[in-house]
This record gives C-alpha cells, sequence and structure tokens, in this order.
C-alpha cells in the first residue's frame, strides 16, 4: 500500500509538473453550467459569467462590486434627468474582424429588449428605456422619469454583432438560440473567443488577439469543465484534473486549508442568507402554540417577536459551526463596501434574556411553535442553516420544526403556494443577491409593500408593509445624486429592519475558490467564476 | 434491476422426508450448515432487533431539537457533547450523535425496507394466486402486465414514480411496493402452476371446497418456500434502491435520515478528514444488506431441492 | 413474426402514452422551471412573460393535449432550459451512456462466465466460495457507495486514474467514442467498473448455475467417457449450454445498466443521457424528462425483442409464435 502511495504521489507530482510546463492554458472545474451561449437567452449567473468572457458590455463591475468599470464604453454621465450618455470605445473589433460601432450597441439593445422565449429575459434591464444613436461612438439612453441605476443596469446587457447572419426567422432579429451554442453567432469583443462547448462536459474558450479594453488575458486556453457534484470537484482538483474549482464545500475548506496541493481564496459576496416571516394572515397556517394546535392569533405581526426571534439567534454559532467560519454576520442588506448600507446598524448580538422580556412584553411569554421551511439544494448549507435555527428557538422557549425541500418544489410553494397564490409557509429562509450591486433591488423587492401592478414586493414573501418605507424608497430610486441617494437607500433599511425588523438577516455569504499551488483566483463578490480572474502567483 | 431468481419462480415441491426429522428440523441443519450463513443470520436479528427498540437503545434522541446543537458539530468518536454525553461513533454535520442516527436510520431503512417487501409480497401473493387459478383471460391479462413491468428496470420505475410524486417516507415506502409486487406475482403463479396439478388440489376439488379456501389452505402454503427466498433478496435490495434513490436526491426527506441519506449527507465530508460521517454509515448499510443477501442465498439453496447437493 | 413485432410495438405505446401522461402531470403539480430559472430581480410581468413563453399559463389538459398532438409527429417538445429539441440532446448524449454501457457489459461478461464457470465446476473449492461471496458483494453494495470509494483510491490517494469527466473524444461513423485514445479509456474504465459490478455478479452466478446443471447431463457424461478432452468439454459443450441462459439475461440487463448508469454518471460526472435526466429533475425540465423516458421504452422493447428473437436462434425449440407478446 505504501509503495503504491508513492507511486500515486509521483504521478500527481508528475501531473502538477506538466500542468505548469504547459502553464498557458487553465483548466476550471466549475459547478453550474451555462444554459446557452445566447446572451439574451437566461438571465442566469453562470451564463452571465461565461458569455461575459466572449461579450463586451458597455460597463461592467469591478471584481469586488465596489465600483463600475468602463469596458465598450471609455465614459458615462448623465446629460439631464432623463438622459444618460454613453461613449464608445473606439477601435474595436469583433472576433470576426468586423467593427464595433453604436450600431451594434443598439442591435443588441432591440434584441435584449423584444427577446421571445428564454426563460427570463432582459427586458428587466431594457424596459422603458429608448436608445439613440448620436454618432458611430456616442449613444444616449432615454427614460420617462429620473433613472440613477442606468449604468448598473448596463452592466448587463451583452453586446453582439449586428453583421452575424444566423438561421433566419422574424423572431428575435434572426438569430436563435442554437446559432449561439454552436457557434456561428457566438462573435464577441470580449477578449475570449468561443471555441467548443460539449454540453455536460466542458466548454472551450480561446485567447482574442486583437482584444481592446480593460481586462487581462492570463491564458491562451481555458477548459471549463462542469462538475456538478462536490465531493468530485475537490476530488478533480486533488487529482490534479483541473487547476482551479469553484464553490469549495465549507465542509472540505479545513481540510483543503491544511493540504499542500491546494490554495484557497475567498471572498464576501452580495448575498445576504435572511428569514421572512409571515406578517399578512391573522391565522398563519404554520404558527401553532406549543403543543402544535392552530393559534387563531398570529405573533409574527408583531414586531416585537420578530425582534425576540431575531435575539434568539446565535449568529456567531451559524457561521462558527455550520459555516465553518466561512461567512460573515449580517445586520442588514448588503456587506460593507457596498453603496446604500446603513452606517448605524449591526448585526444583533445573541440575547436569550432580552427576547424572553421582548415575548414577554409582546403578551407571547410562555412561547408558541413555529415550522421553518427552506430548500436543500439551493445556498451554502442551507438545509443546516434551517436545522441550526429550529435548534436555537427550540432551546429559547419556541418549538420549531424544520422542513426543508429542493429548490424546484420550495420557490414555487414559498411564493404562491397558498390559497390565491399567496405565500404558503409562515417562516422561511432564502436568500437575495443584489444584482445592481446596492441595496435599492433588495429594498424594492424583499421590504416593499407587495405590489404587482408597480412591479414592488416581487419576491416579499413575508408581505411587509410599511407606508413610510416605500416613500422613501420611492424617492431614492427616482434621486440621481449619488450621496443624497445613499441616505435614502440607508434610511428605508434602518425602517424596514432596524425598526419593522421585516426580515432578519443572518449572514452573508461568502465563496471560496481553490487552486493549484502557483495559482490565484481573485475572489469576486458577485460569485462569478471567471477564467480571466485566474491568474499566476 | 433483477433479483437473481435464476431459479427462484421453480416450484419447491414438498419432498418426501428421508428418516425421521421433522421437515423444519431438516431445514434447521441445511441452514446451519454453513457457518456464514448462521453468523449472517445472527446479525439479521441484531439489526432487526436495534431496529424495533431504536429509542430504548439509542443514546439520544437525534430528532429532539432540544437537545441537539451545532455547537457539537462534526465532533470525532469519543468526544463528549454539550450534554455531557459521549458521543462514541462521532457527530454528523447537524451535531447529532451519529450512532443515534445511525440507529434511527436503520429503523427508517428497514422499516422502508421490509414495510414496502411485505405489502408487495401480499399483492403479489393474491395476484400471482388468482392468475394461476384463474388461468385463461385472466392469468393472461395479469402476466401480461407483470411481464411488461419486469422488462424495466426497478430504478426507472421508481425514478419516474418519485418524480412524479415527490420526496417523502410514504411516497418512497409507495414506489418500493409498485416496484416489487411483480416479482413475487410472478413467483408465486410459478409454484402454483406446479402445485394445481398435483393430486392433493385435484381431490380438493372434487370435495367441493370453496376456492378461497383451496387457494388459502392448500396452495398458499406449497408456494411459500420460493416466496421467502424472493421476499428476503427483495428486502435487501429495497433497502439498497431507497439509499441509491436518497443519493440521487429524490428519495427521502434529510431531516430524519435513512442510512441511505446519512451516506448521501456523509459523501459531502469525504474530503473534510471528518472519516466518520460516511463510513460507519456506509459500513451499517454494508453489513445490513449483505447479511441479509447471505440468509437469502442459503435459504435458496437449502430451500430448492434442484440444486441442493 | 410480423405480428409479434406489432404487437409489441403497440404495446409500448401504451406504456410510453401511460408514462407520459403520469410524468407530465406529475412534474405539472411539483413545481414549474420558471421559479428557478428567473433571475431574482424579475418582476411579476417579467415572470408571468417567461411562463407564457414556455406555455405553462395554460390548463394541465391543454398543455398534454398539444404535448401529443407534436408527439404523435415525432416531435417531443423543446427543452424549457436550452430551448432545444428535448429529443435531440438526449440523443446527444446518448453515444456516451451507449460506451460506457457497452464497455460495463463487456466487463461482466468477459470476467463473469470464466469465473461463474470455475465455481460450478469446482463447487468446494476455496476459490469457488471466495467468487460466490464475492458476487453477493456485488450484489449487495449499492453501486453509488463503491463509485465515491472507487474515486477516493484511485484517483485521490492513488492518482492512477482521473476522478471524472469524459477524456478525448474521435469521430467514428459520426459518433463521439473516448475508447480510441488512452486518455479516453482512462476515464472510461472506473465509471464502467463501477456500472458492471452488478452484472459481473449476476452473470457469475448465471454461469455457475448453468455449469453446475449442465455437468451432470448424460451427454457430458457420454462425451466424458468417449474421451473427449476435459477442456473441450468446457469450452464447447458446457459453455454453449450456459449461453442461452446468459444470453437471455444479458440482453435484457443491457436495458438496466443503460438505466443504471444515472447513478454511475452522476458519481463520475460522465456527460451522458442519465446525468442529463437527474439535471432536469432537478430543473423540472419537463420535455426532457419525458423524451428521456419515452426513448428507454422504446429501447427496452427493441432489446427485449432483439432477445426473443437471438433466443429463438441460439434454441431452437423455442417459437416467436407461441411467446406472450
Amino acid at each position: 500500500m505504501s509503495k503504491f502511495t508513492r507511486i500515486g504521489l509521483a504521478a500527481v507530482a508528475a501531473t502538477m509538473v506538466s500542468g505548469a510546463a504547459m502553464a498557458d492554458s487553465a483548466k476550471l472545474g466549475i459547478r453550474s453550467e451555462p444554459s446557452s451561449m445566447d446572451p439574451y437567452f437566461h438571465n442566469l449567473g453562470p451564463n452571465n459569467a461565461m458569455l461575459g468572457q466572449i461579450f463586451g458590455r458597455l460597463v461592467d463591475w469591478g471584481p469586488k462590486m465596489d465600483g463600475l468599470i468602463p469596458r465598450l464604453a471609455t465614459s458615462w454621465k448623465a446629460i439631464n434627468d432623463t438622459t444618460w450618455e454613453f461613449k464608445l470605445r473606439k477601435g474595436v473589433k469583433f472576433h470576426d474582424g468586423s467593427d464595433f460601432t453604436a450600431d451594434d450597441f443598439i442591435f443588441s439593445f432591440k434584441r435584449a429588449d423584444g427577446y421571445t422565449g428564454g426563460n427570463s429575459s432582459f427586458r428587466t434591464y431594457t424596459k422603458g428605456k429608448s436608445v439613440k444613436k448620436i454618432d458611430d461612438f456616442t449613444v444616449h439612453i432615454v427614460t420617462e422619469k429620473p433613472y440613477p441605476l442606468m449604468p448598473n443596469d448596463m452592466t448587463s446587457i451583452m453586446v453582439i454583432s449586428s453583421d452575424v447572419k444566423g438561421s433566419g426567422g422574424s423572431a428575435n432579429m434572426g438569430l436563435k438560440a442554437k446559432d449561439f451554442n454552436n457557434g456561428t453567432a457566438t462573435i464577441g469583443t470580449g477578449p475570449y473567443k468561443f471555441v467548443k462547448w460539449r454540453k455536460g462536459d466542458s466548454l472551450v474558450l480561446e485567447k482574442y488577439d486583437g482584444y481592446k479594453g480593460p481586462l487581462a488575458q492570463p491564458w491562451d486556453k481555458m477548459t471549463f469543465k462542469f462538475i456538478k457534484s462536490e465531493p468530485a470537484r475537490t476530488a478533480a482538483l486533488l487529482a490534479g484534473d483541473v487547476d482551479m474549482i469553484d464553490n469549495v464545500p465549507t465542509s472540505d475548506i479545513g481540510a483543503l486549508s491544511k493540504d499542500k496541493r491546494v490554495s484557497l481564496s475567498s471572498g464576501v459576496s452580495n448575498r445576504v442568507i435572511y428569514l421572512h416571516m409571515d406578517q399578512f394572515r391573522d391565522k398563519s397556517p404554520f404558527v401553532t402554540d406549543k403543543s402544535g394546535n392552530p393559534l387563531d392569533k398570529n405573533p409574527l405581526k408583531d414586531a416585537r417577536v420578530r425582534k425576540a426571534i431575531s435575539m434568539m439567534i446565535n449568529r456567531d454559532e451559524i457561521v462558527d459551526k455550520v459555516m465553518e467560519g466561512v461567512a460573515i454576520k449580517a445586520g442588514q442588506l448588503l456587506p460593507e463596501g457596498f453603496f446604500g448600507r446603513s452606517e448605524k446598524m449591526r448585526p444583533q448580538e445573541y440575547d436569550p434574556s432580552g427576547a424572553k422580556k421582548l415575548l414577554a412584553a409582546a403578551g407571547w411569554g410562555d412561547g408558541f411553535g413555529l415550522t421553518i421551511h427552506g430548500p436543500n439544494d439551493r445556498y451554502i448549507n442551507d438545509a443546516r442553516i434551517c436545522e441550526a435555527v429550529a435548534q436555537m428557538l427550540t432551546r429559547n422557549g419556541i418549538p420549531t420544526k424544520v422542513v426543508t425541500m429542493p429548490k424546484n418544489v420550495y420557490f414555487k410553494r414559498a411564493s404562491k403556494g397558498g390559497p390565491n397564490k399567496s405565500p404558503e409557509f409562515s417562516f422561511v429562509l432564502v436568500g437575495w443577491g443584489s444584482g445592481t450591486g446596492e441595496s435599492s433591488s433588495p429594498l424594492k423587492s424583499l421590504l416593499a409593500t407587495h405590489d404587482k401592478s408597480k412591479g414592488m414586493g416581487a419576491s416579499n414573501r413575508g408581505r411587509h408593509a410599511n407606508p413610510m418605507m416605500d416613500e422613501v424608497l420611492l424617492k431614492a430610486l427616482a434621486t440621481v445624486d449619488d450621496k443624497e441617494r445613499g441616505t435614502l437607500l440607508a434610511k428605508a433599511t434602518e425602517i424596514g429592519i432596524g425598526e419593522d425588523q421585516g426580515i432578519i438577516p443572518l449572514h452573508y455569504q461568502v465563496n471560496t475558490w481553490a487552486t493549484r499551488p502557483g495559482l490565484k483566483y481573485n475572489a469576486r463578490a458577485d460569485e462569478r467564476t471567471v477564467g480571466l480572474d485566474l491568474v499566476k502567483e | 434491476m433483477t433479483v437473481i431468481n435464476e431459479d427462484a419462480g421453480v416450484a419447491s415441491a414438498g419432498q418426501g422426508s428421508e428418516g425421521v426429522e421433522t421437515p423444519f428440523q431438516r431445514f434447521v441443519s441445511d441452514f446451519t450448515e454453513s457457518k456464514i450463513a448462521v453468523v449472517s443470520a445472527f446479525v439479521v436479528l441484531a439489526i432487526v432487533f436495534i431496529a424495533v427498540f431504536a429509542p430504548l437503545i439509542a443514546p439520544t434522541d437525534p430528532y429532539d431539537l432540544s437537545i441537539v446543537t451545532v455547537a457539537d458539530k462534526t465532533m470525532a468518536p469519543g468526544a463528549v457533547m454539550q450534554s455531557g454525553q459521549i458521543a462514541h461513533m462521532g457527530t454528523d454535520g447537524s451535531g447529532r450523535d451519529l450512532l443515534s442516527g445511525m440507529i434511527y436510520g436503520l429503523r427508517i431503512s428497514l422499516g422502508i425496507g421490509i414495510g414496502s417487501a411485505v405489502v408487495a409480497l401480499a399483492i403479489g401473493v393474491v395476484v400471482g394466486l388468482i392468475a394461476a387459478y384463474a388461468g385463461g383471460r385472466v392469468d393472461s391479462v395479469i402476466m401480461r402486465l407483470v411481464d411488461m413491468q419486469l422488462s424495466f428496470p426497478a430504478i426507472l420505475i421508481a425514478l419516474v414514480l418519485l418524480v412524479t410524486l415527490g420526496k417523502g417516507v410514504d411516497k418512497t415506502l409507495f414506489a418500493l411496493i409498485v416496484v416489487q409486487w411483480a416479482y413475487y406475482a410472478r413467483t408465486v403463479r410459478g409454484s402454483a402452476l406446479v402445485e394445481r396439478r398435483k393430486e392433493y388440489i385435484e381431490s380438493a376439488q372434487c370435495l367441493a371446497l370453496s376456492k378461497a379456501r383451496i387457494l388459502y389452505r392448500h396452495l398458499f402454503p406449497n408456494v411459500l418456500a420460493p416466496l421467502i427466498v424472493v421476499g428476503t433478496m427483495q428486502t435487501a435490495h429495497a433497502i439498497a434502491l431507497e439509499a441509491t434513490l436518497s443519493f440521487l436526491g429524490i428519495g427521502m426527506e434529510q431531516t430524519e435520515p435513512s442510512l441511505g441519506s446519512l451516506i448521501s449527507n456523509g459523501f459531502q465530508y469525504i474530503h473534510s478528514g471528518h472519516y466518520w460521517i460516511s463510513i460507519f454509515p456506509g459500513l451499517a448499510l454494508l453489513f445490513t444488506i449483505v447479511s441479509i443477501n447471505l440468509v437469502g442465498d442459503r435459504l435458496r439453496d437449502v430451500l430448492n431441492p434442484r440444486l441442493a447437493k | 413474426m410480423t405480428v409479434f413485432i406489432i404487437r409489441r410495438l403497440m404495446q409500448a405505446a401504451v406504456v410510453v402514452f401511460f408514462m407520459s401522461f403520469l410524468v407530465f402531470s406529475g412534474v405539472f403539480v411539483i413545481g414549474d422551471p420558471v421559479d428557478i430559472l428567473i433571475s431574482d430581480e424579475a418582476d411579476e410581468e417579467d415572470r408571468e412573460r417567461a411562463i407564457a413563453a414556455l406555455g405553462l399559463d395554460k390548463p394541465f389538459h391543454i398543455q398534454y393535449l398539444r404535448f401529443l398532438g407534436k408527439a404523435l409527429q415525432g416531435d417531443l417538445g423543446e427543452s424549457f432550459i436550452f430551448e432545444e429539441p428535448a429529443l435531440l440532446l438526449i440523443l446527444e448524449r446518448m453515444p456516451a451512456t451507449m460506451e460506457l454501457a457497452l464497455f460495463a457489459l463487456l466487463l461482466a461478461v468477459v470476467l463473469g462466465i470464466p469465473l461463474g464457470m470455475w465455481a460450478g465446476l469446482k463447487p468446494d473449492s476455496v476459490a469457488a466460495k471466495s467468487i460466490m461471496t464475492g458476487s453477493i458483494l456485488g450484489f449487495s453494495l449499492p453501486t453509488f457507495w463503491v463509485g465515491i470509494m472507487m474515486m477516493m483510491l484511485f484517483a485521490v490517494m492513488l492518482g492512477w486514474l482521473p476522478s471524472t469527466g469524459r477524456g478525448e473524444t474521435s469521430e467514428i461513423f459520426g459518433l463521439e467514442v473516448s475508447f480510441t485514445s488512452w486518455d479516453g479509456i482512462r476515464h472510461l474504465l472506473m465509471p464502467a467498473i463501477n456500472l458492471s459490478l452488478f452484472k459481473l455478479a449476476l452473470v457469475i452466478r448465471l454461469s455457475r448455475a448453468g455449469t453446475k446443471e449442465v455437468i451432470h447431463q448424460d451427454y457430458i457424461k457420454f462425451a466424458r467417457a468417449k474421451g473427449v478432452s476435459r477442456n473441450r468439454i468446457i469450452l464447447v459443450h458446457v459453455l454453449k449450454n450456459i449461453m442461452i441462459p446468459v444470453v437471455t439475461v444479458i440482453g435484457l440487463e443491457f436495458g438496466g445498466l443503460v438505466a443504471f448508469s444515472i447513478v454511475t454518471e452522476t458519481v463520475f460526472a460522465w456527460p451522458g443521457m442519465g446525468k442529463l435526466l437527474i439535471d432536469s429533475i432537478g430543473l423540472l425540465d419537463r420535455p426532457v424528462i419525458v423524451a428521456y423516458l419515452t426513448i428507454i421504452v422504446f429501447l427496452f422493447v427493441i432489446i427485449n425483442l432483439v432477445v426473443d428473437i437471438l433466443y429463438s436462434i441460439l434454441d431452437p425449440r423455442v417459437r416467436l409464435q407461441e411467446m406472450k407478446a
């Protein structure tokens, strides 16, 4: 056995040497496969991460999401309340050699806006906007009302070439998803060219020599291997089959940090994990008395009860034990460094006696029973977090049952499983990653009063409602001045979470990547795995 | 998937006894000839005992959230938990005592395995006897259904059902019953057809005994032997299948895990150095299935006259 | 013969119809893919558009009738996730699964028959007893657990074989295969062994049972008395006779291998159609789930048909007309 082990180690060493000799190509083992090569097909993390390397966007987030970087636009500004001007980069060529001009951007914008089919459109970012070509390298984007988030929205629209010929048809400007999947239309201005996609297995990209722009091109060739199973992904790295893996499971982090074959990098993300509580029903289906009989009053409607629950949760224990130290305690919607935070708010400290007093003051000193519902395959350790929360509440006088289910069942029920498409559950665990990189997105979706016609509170599964907060938020959404908007967003957060405890934030997710020694992944805040961020040390 | 009944479907006709032993004594002495089989039989008994008396045997109640705490997470075997109790086999990712978790998990796995086998057996026996006794149209319709189902692997049928029904103990149990009944039906019918032509049934018919009585009192006892063999093997098979479905993420809910879901949870810890989380439940499952199969294998050898030496 | 085949195909059509209804309604009740696919930022209007784009806003019976109508014309619908024909997606993945299953079958036969014959010829030897106990292990060990253990041992600890995925491929007759290169074989080896274990045990037991039975028959005794060499008896007479049950079962079990590759492919990230199925179940990609099962049912019917025909060739006593359709 020991002899075999030695041979095995020698083999591993040999792989690593050969890996080093061919240092210009990288193999990345990643969890989630994109669903399409068509940039408007599906607004999904893995798609946006992968395609951003092939296609350019006007503006992009810096890796930490703390500021915007110019890509196909060199500068942008609001020239009046309702018009934004973008100056485009000159001399940029597509992978097929054709020139990039304002026409390509407008073509792309129109295709994104009118996209039919697909799973979730990019209309979220094009809605209510119209584009005007001023000259070949200047465009104006006009809205009806003042719209401060224009540059943020433009980080989502990828630019395709208007010259590309697809399989025709009237829909989607004559380009079908399959034209992108087989490579014919996958012509961008990004630093890497599409080579081959073997669905379910791998995707190959090659360096584009004519690239012009701010991004680095650390590799000649990048192969992304899709390995969904977590232990298999770790095994692939340890066996030397890949140079890097993403989404390292927290359970492996302890052992990997001591393993000389591996180096780790991690970064806090824009995703907060939080609890939503039923605040709209007088009889909530999963709130009971202590022995499990239904209650005709809903204690969760009382802000003091919600605060007490927050106090019963030992966030340090969740971070240290459940998350193995790889998470950051949360007191609001976004971690430090993001826009629109409140500087006043801190994570709630564990305070069982304070919780008891508050519960008694609210008239619930004897406690009641709850069921927590959560997904078990969506967020890092989601089911375990539910268990831990239930343990803590049970110990503090609120006996809590745990029910977890796969995300394909969970989200439908959590959003509209009840009567009249109301949320089915009383107490749920969910996560939210802010795509706009600031707090208006979670405020609007999670805490604003649920109103389908206004597009507010779309994911407000607890139906928190406070007209005061809505007013502050709406004002913020129409304020172009950054400083003033930041203050308003902070104020909305203080009302929604600080005063109302509309949701209970638990922690911010931290993502971890692992590489071979000698390589380093510059961890991103948007949870994306991008080959460009894998560099040699 | 197929159970190895390369010969279980063939009837074991009651033989003329040699010497003065009763058939049961002879069965016991035949069975105990194989030491492995005897050991396995004891292991099976022990496992069933543990599963039945799980609440009394397990050191802690792994589902009582007022005791279980994440503070006890992934502790090595022998460590002391917050409650002051020793975790003899360590704790799992949620801070449960692994030994207790395994004992309760065994209860669920075995419950599903045996439960589904018993219900499927009951259905299979009734359907099989009806087919054999009624013959003609009824027989051909039933057997066509049986053949059709048996031509598909069990895992595929279970998968379709669970995709349709969703996860859960009741649904997994149901899926495993649907998967298994046809094996019994075929076995019973095969044996019963052979028995039916025998004289004692004919004489029973001549005596104008009721059909039900003939079926129950005369046919059924004589098809019991092959049923026991198939039943044993099927139980082991059902336990393994449940574990596999849980691994694929379509079997049981994870909050009150079976052995299979414990292994599947432990799979996450395979690189972490916390070897016990996946190895112990894996070994427990292994011992359970292997010993049941060894017993079944011996039963087949003993009960099947064709292969007896 | 023709009647026989037609009856079989009709039977398959009934199964497919029944199953598609079951799966269709089941997945319809469980959830809809939009909830997991749509971006967090989307508002209700976007959600409704996406639901309508997939045709999921229509009542169930309309959705099902629409599916049936198209299916009768050979169109099993487009994947919700990839928006490509579901049938095409599965056929694209089929060569990988077939390669894996055939390789596993080959291993099971090449190793299983000699081991089983040995155990049958010398039933009381230590070797025979070890082989038989080993075969029980082969039955008992759940495939996924063995797969994980193999991966730990051969890929992570010893570093002999790559842990996951499919190796280099090349095209033969328009099919992508990986057994032509060393890299491809290295990737194929572990999943194939993992998948074959169960069938290996089965082949061993069948060959043993067959051997034990044949060896006592008169014609073997006669051949022996006539002075035919032992090797010839074993290779010609015994082997020929145990081939009938082995071929039947192997034929039937090939379908089992294809089905069970779902597990092996999930463990080893093998890009076959089994992995596609599990991924599609996770994402509720109903057209792909239904299409996969439809294809599998037809595959099974064809396999059963071929086995029956082979059987009638191997054993002249069996006539197809007499077999139940």
